[in-house]
């Protein structure tokens, strides 16, 4: 089945079979391989990704109900030259350790703050409730988000899509 | 974990969507995908074909009137909490959906789907029962509307026929100074609650509680009012031991599964206690 939609920017056109999760799609049609796959059942958030400015768990969305859409990537947020605030923030911070869930927590952190740049620590919390990290204990995570912050709410310094 | 082969349609009406369900069997619907994607990774169900009703149109709107509170089946748990008019049109709704999964799944998850699948420990289900919700449903011979006591038959568990999809849930008229609570208890956030308790009441001309609904989720095989209790609260003046009485009435009454969470006795001290609970932050 031929669909359609804009990835970090690009529009691109996949064939994919109905049954093939967006994470599948992303990772081995698209070779996006930042996008990690953890539990595919919608438990651990590492496969986070943002549909239309919204954080969504790519293992329980199908390649093909993203026809249309606009996806951003953890590739979508890097910078090519430097870290971004975000990014800069959680290697300061020792927010990773394996990293194995860092790109499911960095794109949560993301949509979180672009629409709530003034989110709280317990709202932090809430929000991150959703992504398993098995090394960091989630203080640094937390730690990380919340300087992060001031970047989101100066819009110019975020320096990401 | 993939998924198991299957076709994807996605009509653009309702009337497309139920005909494709009417002519092939072996179909689900997909809305938010949310509970239908891990049934499907764990290979507990296998359909033919998924009808994707995102394009159909009209599903996805929150109408409150004088009369009712409308939810149509692909609104999703974010959408109830952006929205301004619900905490208070219908606050034990924000409420109780506060408590629904995590940020990404509440992007995505949606009332019809957490209607359909009737998960005994949902919330939305719950809120259904207790607020005497009617749950509007649209197949191959029309509209017909189920009262939410008469639509959850067991655990995952409806009355809807193969060629049916909910369309909208109706919650009746809220008075504003009504008494209310919700009342949960999960081992983490976000997860699916060992037990919960919906609670409201009127208060009438004499300060004594009046037409009390008590529903309880968690506790059995599907979201059930509490009668019992009920009748305890009803035309009593509240105090401690009125909800004393109530809440020991209420874990008598239930029957509760035993599972690898918690045992039987363990859900029936803690309903005690989320009533409890429950019922002094409603009288506050």
């Amino acid at each position: 089945m031929l669909v359609k939609f804009n990835v970090n920017g690009d529009t691109v056109e996949v064939d994919v079979e109905p049954r093939v999760s967006l994470a599948d799609c992303l990772r081995d049609v698209l070779h996006l391989t930042g996008t990690h796959l953890g539990c595919e059942h919608g438990v651990c958030g590492a496969c986070t990704v943002i549909i239309d400015g919204e954080a969504v768990r790519s293992c329980l969305t199908l390649a093909v109900q993203a026809d249309g859409a606009t996806i951003v990537t953890v590739e979508g947020l890097s910078n090519d030259n430097a870290l971004t605030p975000l990014q800069a923030a959680f290697r300061k911070h020792h927010a990773l350790q394996c990293g194995f869930c860092t790109p499911g927590m960095i794109t949560t952190a993301h949509a979180l703050l672009t629409e709530e740049p003034d989110a709280d620590a317990e709202r932090v919390r809430d929000v991150l409730s959703g992504n398993i990290c098995r090394c960091t204990g989630y203080v640094p995570i937390v730690e990380a988000v919340l300087e992060a912050r001031a970047a989101y709410a100066n819009p110019d310094k975020a320096d990401a899509s | 974990m993939k998924f198991p082969s299957f076709e994807y349609a996605c009509p653009a009406s309702l009337a497309d969507a139920v005909a494709l369900l009417s002519e092939e069997g072996d179909a689900m619907v997909l809305a938010g995908g949310q509970s239908l994607m891990p049934i499907l990774a764990f290979r507990l169900a296998a359909p033919r074909l998924l009808v994707d009703l995102k394009n159909v149109p009209g599903l996805d709107t929150i109408k409150i009137s004088a009369e009712d509170v409308r939810l149509g089946a692909r609104v999703r748990w974010c959408d109830i909490e952006k929205h301004t008019g619900l905490s208070a049109a219908q606050p034990l709704l924000a409420e109780a959906i506060s408590h629904v999964a995590h940020y990404q799944i509440r992007n995505r998850g949606t009332v019809g789907g957490s209607i359909a699948l009737a998960d005994p420990a949902a919330e939305m289900p719950g809120i259904a029962v207790t607020c005497d919700a009617e749950i509007a449903l649209t197949g191959k011979l029309g509209e017909r509307v189920v009262p939410a006591a008469k639509f959850f038959l067991g655990a995952m568990e409806t009355c809807i026929q193969p060629d049916e999809i909910i369309t909208e849930v109706r919650l009746p008229l809220w008075p504003s100074d009504r008494c209310w609570a919700f009342k949960e208890f999960a081992r983490r956030r976000g997860d699916f609650a060992l037990a919960g308790v919906a609670v409201f009441y009127d208060v009438d001309a004499n300060g004594c509680a009046a037409n009390t609904h008590i529903g309880v989720i968690g506790a059995s095989d599907r979201p059930c009012r509490l009668g019992s209790a009920e009748q305890i609260i009803n035309g009593a003046f509240l105090d401690a031991t009125v909800i004393e009485a109530a809440a020991e009435a209420a874990s008598n009454e239930i029957e509760p599964m035993e599972d690898h969470h918690a045992p039987a006795d363990y859900r029936c001290a803690l309903v005690k206690t989320l009533l409890e609970r429950a019922l002094t932050r409603a009288m506050a």
